[in-house]
């Protein structure tokens, strides 16, 4: 085992994901620590270019039509060659459909054990301790790793904005690292076949450049309510967003989702209303300026990390919001 | 009188009656039993009050209440009549034994003949007047929840009320026309002032002329009541036979509760499925009703679903029910077969076809839209039970897993944690903590009154306050209550209404296993929809405990001196909401109003109040479903009819999800009156000892 | 098509948690248990898919207190099978142990389809979809919201949720294993009286767990977390709060004095 710090690169349609950039920041301060190197691995079909912006001591480039688009077995496979042939002490990979679908089947063919939703990774001692989420984010688990470990990390953003943790920086190297040629397996007989790629319909509004957003829950109950979220975001001049109950109930249209699975968005408001802060929802919400939650529920999550919160019910703070504003002129 | 071509007409029409009767008759014999042979002199009694004295009829809208009763007692004696003209066809001075001239019951009986004769046509006068010039809405279909009623043809109660007046007319003047012709002077002319007078205008015919006409006018009064007697089992008219009957097989006491499932264990019978999913289905009682329905429209005119803009009106869903029993086309309009969604019914398949395959009978949106309120049952003449099949239909429903969205996250909830609103049963007694006091815990100390909380007393932030009221009265007049604490469950009132009765049953055991662990003598509770189920539903089960509102317990306290109470409201202007499940199912409503009064406040009524009282909306389940599509809440058009009273100071509940709904809407329609909940007053107005 | 889904019972958040004693575990004396919200979709996805291909759904779960509750349900709602492994080791928290467990008893199944939820709230140690892949050796697609069958019965085209709304379709030989995120359609509503029915009737297959130790992971300790700038409560009600808010607004120059955004 050396002390390398391997990182997947999550690239889709040419764009390498801001997630990749987190973890290699993590890998090269544990790089550090480790005496090893922090190297990022990148898989793909003209993935060259890609391989400039990333600020890791190598690049491992592995290139293969098979890897043209995010296949999960041919990742799994390629993976596997890798972890086989360099031996490295940690592999981390982001908290996302390519992790989840890739780290544990890696996990079992080569024999490492995985933590997954993990938050932090410190050496203490020379031991590598990993924090992670778990029951929903209600509580930490501490586990040390002593030998090799693949590790799928949750988004940074909502750890800064809390205040733990130092911001990660998100740079683009100065210079460009040293890359390596790394030759696939054999990628023929595989049971995957990628069809196609779809994106959402954008619709009238892209949550992601807006500087307020007053999202909603499942505790908005009910499309007729929306309504009341609407008032409030055009007396702020934001839009209405929500949580995935809210969009898989068909209350807003999918591109209206905050969370893992909808949109990343970094608001100057953003606020909370009826939504727990299960951590898929968390993990859309890149640290905004202000982050204020009114849930009736004392314990829900969201009150861990927000800035203010209010356990009077959303459908009086609402409208009283919205009236208290037209007054602010007065 | 041409004896064999009335013999001949007589006969035809007697038997394609019977033979349109008798297939009515195989669709009641073919329908489910209903269990309605038992407590024969309750029913007898109602049938006197409701039936024969046309009870309902006499205390709704006016004066088409009292016209049509004048129809009714008219007829009653004027079948007398008709029974004297046809036997007329075999002797033409016929008379019903006992009922004849020099007879003492002859003269009362042309008296009475008389005077129906005149108040019959008078009152169908008047009702043609309302369908052909006043065009009342009402008759003619209320709201778009009535589109298929509205765009049938409504010529059939004109023509029978022409016709109503041909069989009057025609009586008199063969009875008039029969005076003159064997110059009949006797009581015959003296006790029937009318007739007599038919007669003056005759007899300057001449006998023999007289005769004609009066033969002309006993054919038509004879043939038109045979024409009659056939639209009868055709018609709307039908509940002239049918409407006695169904009055009398109406559901008795208790009026709250709806009849258990028989749920076939373990496993429903193969092909077959709780409640009522196709006309096959329905009880004879239901079929019954679908044959009763005058479509007078009283039911649709007091629905709040309808009012609200709902897809909902009672009248269409039996005429819908009825149509559909009388395999006639317009029962299939687009909208009763479009709401089944095609992919979920590929995927369920269903288990029987309905009557003629329409496995729809009536379609998901117009059931879920019922707050089950009883309103259009307090306003039925003829004794329909809507709410009852409308919950049989419910339970098809969800048999087969087509539960409203939000209504299914609801049931889900109550099933885990056993509250509507998904929070830990731990979190149940949270609204006793700022007490002063510990309210005993009835499963570890032995208590006179066990409090039945509610879900929405014990969660709803607007209703704890009342409840932590309603406790500290209870703790200073120093009576011994107790609660289930985290032990109690939602009762299941509105799980039945929903039509879940395996939900239903489960919260039933769970509950009654809780009181078997407590010590208590009689239960109250501030929640008038658990009170309805623990009252009236539970004792099936095996509770024996008497069950109080709270206005109840509270009313005897102050009748027997343990409660004081000063009028310290003098010169506050309330009125007051009867809730649906306390004033109209449980009668329960001179309670609170004896409170208010002895507070000093100065009660305002609604126009709509007591067993009349109009529905906050949230009933049925309906306060956890989607609301979007009403034009207007139910309980907004209420707030608006409280202000119609002019100054209001305050509108006063007594239960906590009106108190609830009212709130809201008395927040968005900006009314100038606080919404209370009565214990607000009685806390104003106790006095110290 | 036969198709199995894995039932896993899951602690309701609902309720509050409490740590256990040695601070390793959670106290769950009290919890509560429901089955896994993903699971629940997994059920959903795999009951549709069984109706369109005329196929037939087996569930099947480890034995815990109170997991006929989920099996019976599944039963009610339509799966053809219902399984409960017995005899099982004491730790069965994270998903390593039950992973190794349930592939040895899903590989002799003979299953076209493993379906199960993408996540748990106890999965630490790894999604249970891809471990089972992994032991099984099967192609692997998780964070799926849609499973079609295809004309052949050899293949599947799954729709994967990436971020941002994007969605992949795939196509996936079987048998394959799939983590489903959630299903085309809101999880069906069983009545209570069918899943009492079920339960009368009885019909799970209880069968001996195939003795596989698995490698469990070592939590060093539980703990709840404090971040450092916890939220600052509102006091006072809706209208006082909305007022208050409507003052931070403006300080923070988010909200202009004069009404609208800054």
């Amino acid at each position: 085992m050396t002390g390398d710090v391997f990182v997947l690169v999550e690239h889709h349609d040419g764009a390498v994901t801001e997630s990749t950039y987190e973890l290699l920041a993590r890998a090269r301060s544990l790089a550090a620590a480790t005496g090893g190197r922090a190297v990022a691995c990148l898989l793909g079909h003209d993935a060259r270019p890609l391989a400039d912006g990333l600020a890791a001591d190598a690049v491992l480039l592995m290139q293969d039509e098979a890897l043209a688009a995010f296949v999960p077995e041919a990742y799994v496979a390629a993976l596997a060659t890798l972890l086989q042939a360099h031996d490295p002490r940690l592999l981390l990979i982001a908290n996302s459909t390519v992790g989840i679908d890739v780290a544990a089947p890696l996990a079992v063919s080569s024999g490492r054990p995985l933590i997954a939703y993990c938050e932090a990774l410190a050496i203490e001692d020379e031991t590598l301790v990993a924090t992670s989420q778990v029951y929903g984010g209600r509580l930490r688990a501490e586990i040390e790793l002593r030998g090799p470990a693949i590790v799928t990390v949750v988004g940074s953003g909502l750890a800064v904005s809390r205040g733990d943790g130092e911001p990660l920086p998100v740079v683009e190297s100065a210079s460009a690292p040293a890359i390596e040629l790394a030759s696939a397996p054999d990628l023929s007989g595989l049971r995957t076949r990628f069809i196609a790629r779809h994106e959402p319909d954008v619709g009238d509004v892209d949550i992601a450049r807006e500087d307020v957003l007053v999202s909603v829950g499942r505790g908005i109950d009910g499309a007729e309510n929306i309504e009341l979220a609407e008032d409030l975001a055009e007396a702020l001049g934001g839009a209405v967003s929500g949580s995935r109950p809210v969009i898989d109930a068909g209350w807003l249209p999918k591109a209206r989702q905050v969370g893992k699975s909808g949109q990343r968005v970094k608001p100057r408001l953003y606020l909370a209303c009826g939504i727990s802060g299960a951590p898929e929802h968390l993990e859309g919400l890149a640290g905004p300026e202000l982050l204020v939650a009114i849930n009736t529920d004392p314990n829900a999550p969201i009150f861990d990390v927000a800035d203010y919160g209010t356990t009077e019910d959303l459908f009086d703070v609402l409208p009283a919001l919205v009236e208290a504003l037209h007054g602010a002129g007065a | 009188m041409s004896q064999p071509l009335f013999a001949v007409a007589f006969v035809l029409a007697l038997l394609a009656f019977v033979w349109t009767l008798a297939g009515r008759m195989r669709l009641l014999l073919r329908a489910r039993p209903a269990g309605r042979a038992h407590q024969l002199r309750a029913r007898t009694r109602r049938l006197a009050l409701d039936g024969l004295g046309q009870r309902r009829l006499l205390r709704g809208e006016q004066p088409a209440g009292i016209m049509h009763a004048l129809i009714f007692w008219g007829f009653l004696v004027l079948l007398l009549q008709i029974i004297t003209q046809f036997g007329r066809a075999v002797n033409a001075s016929w008379n019903i034994p006992v009922l004849g001239p020099g007879q003492p019951l002859g003269p009362p009986f042309f008296l009475l003949r008389d005077l129906a004769e005149a108040a019959v046509s008078v009152a169908a006068v008047y009702m043609l007047y309302r369908r052909l010039i006043a065009h009342t809405p009402r008759l003619f279909g209320l709201t778009g929840a009535e589109d298929r009623y509205r765009t049938q043809p409504h010529r059939e109660g004109a023509l029978i009320l022409a016709m109503i007046l041909v069989i009057m007319a025609g009586g008199l003047v063969a009875d008039g026309g029969r005076l003159v012709a064997q110059n009949i002077h006797g009581q015959e002319r003296t006790f029937a002032p009318l007739t007599a007078l038919v007669a003056d205008l005759l007899s300057g015919l001449g006998r023999r002329d007289a005769r004609i006409v009066g033969e002309v006018g006993w054919w038509l009064h004879c043939l038109t009541v045979l024409l009659f007697l056939e639209l009868l089992p055709r018609s709307k008219h039908f509940h002239i036979i049918t409407a006695l009957p169904n009055v009398f097989f109406a559901k008795i006491a208790p009026a709250g509760a709806i009849p258990a499932a028989a749920l076939d264990s373990p496993a429903p019978a193969p092909g077959r499925s709780p409640g009522v999913t196709a006309a096959a289905d329905l009880s004879w009682k239901q079929v019954l009703d679908a044959f009763s329905c005058t479509e007078c429209g009283r039911c649709s005119a007091v629905c709040p679903a309808t009012a609200a803009g709902a897809p909902l009106a009672p009248r269409q869903l039996i005429l819908d029910l009825r149509d559909n029993l009388y395999g006639r086309k317009s029962a299939r309009a687009d909208s009763v077969t479009a709401l089944a969604e095609p992919e979920a019914d590929a995927a369920m398949a269903q288990p029987d076809a309905g009557v003629d395959g329409a496995a729809v009978l009536v379609a998901d949106a117009v059931l879920w839209s019922c707050t089950t309120c009883a309103a259009c049952m307090e306003a039925c003449p003829v004794g329909i039970e809507h709410v009852p099949t409308i919950v049989e239909l419910r339970r098809s429903l969800v048999d087969r897993g087509h539960v409203e969205p939000l209504m299914q996250a609801t049931l889900e909830r109550i099933a885990a944690q056993g509250n509507a609103y998904g929070k830990s049963a731990r979190m149940r007694p949270r609204w006793t903590r700022s007490l002063g006091f510990k309210i005993p815990d009835a499963r570890k100390q032995p208590v006179d009154y066990l409090w039945f909380v509610g879900d929405v007393a014990s969660f709803d932030e607007r209703a704890q306050a009342s409840s932590r009221r309603l406790a500290q009265i209870l703790h200073d007049v120093g009576i011994s209550f107790g609660i289930l604490y985290d032990g109690e469950r939602n009762a299941g009132n509105d799980v039945r209404r929903v039509g879940e009765e395996g939900l239903f049953e489960l919260l039933v055991e769970h509950n009654l296993d809780a009181f078997a662990g407590a010590q208590f003598k009689a239960i109250f509770t501030a929640d008038p929809h658990s009170l309805n189920t623990l009252r009236n539903e539970y004792p099936a089960y095996g509770l024996e405990a008497p069950v109080q509102h709270y206005t109840e317990l509270l009313c005897s306290l102050l009748a027997d001196g343990s409660l004081t109470l000063r009028p310290a409201l003098h010169g506050l202007r309330v009125t007051y909401h009867d809730p649906c499940y306390l004033g109209r199912y449980n009668h329960v409503t001179d309670a609170p109003r004896t409170l208010i009064s002895a507070t000093g406040a100065e009660l305002v009524e609604m126009p709509r109040h007591g067993a009349g009282t109009f529905c906050c909306g949230a009933g049925g389940g309906r306060m956890w479903m989607d609301d979007s599509g009403l034009a207007e809440r139910p309980s907004e058009l209420r707030i608006r009819e409280a202000q119609q009273l002019g100054e209001i100071d305050r509108f006063v509940v007594s239960c906590p999800k009106d108190l609830a709904m009212y709130s809201d809407a008395a927040t968005t329609l900006g009314a100038h009156f606080q919404v209370t909940e009565l214990t607000a007053l009685i806390e104003e107005a106790i006095s110290a000892p | 098509m036969k198709i199995a889904v894995v039932l896993r019972q899951t602690v309701d958040l609902v309720e509050e948690l409490e740590l256990s004693e040695d601070g390793t575990d959670i106290e769950r004396e009290y919890v509560t248990l429901k089955l896994s919200e993903w699971d629940e979709q997994a059920l959903e996805e795999a009951l549709l898919l069984a109706e369109e291909t005329g196929g037939e759904v087996g569930v099947i779960a480890l034995d815990e207190p109170d997991v006929e509750q989920i099996l019976y349900t599944a039963l009610a709602k339509g799966a053809a099978h219902a399984t409960k492994l017995m005899g099982l080791p004491d730790d069965l928290r994270w998903s390593g142990p039950r992973a190794a467990i349930l592939a040895e008893w899903l590989g002799g199944g003979g299953f076209d389809l493993v379906l199960t939820g993408v996540q748990t709230t106890e999965d630490l140690d790894g999604q249970i979809s891809g471990l089972l892949a992994g032991r099984l050796g099967l192609p692997h697609a998780a964070a799926i919201i849609g499973v079609h069958a295809d004309d052949g019965g050899h293949t599947v085209t799954v729709e994967q949720e990436l971020a941002g709304g994007v969605v992949h379709e795939l196509a996936v030989e079987l048998p394959a294993v799939i983590g489903v995120q959630s299903s085309r359609r809101p999880p069906r509503y069983v009545p209570i009286s069918r899943i009492r029915a079920a339960i009368s009737a009885g019909g799970i297959e209880e069968v001996a767990a195939p003795a596989i130790p698995g490698e469990a992971i070592g939590v060093r300790r539980l703990f709840a977390p404090r971040s450092s700038s916890q939220a600052e409560m509102l006091v006072g009600d809706a209208d006082a709060v909305a007022e208050r808010l409507a003052a931070i607004l403006a300080e923070r120059g988010i909200v202009s004095r004069l009404g609208g955004v800054a």
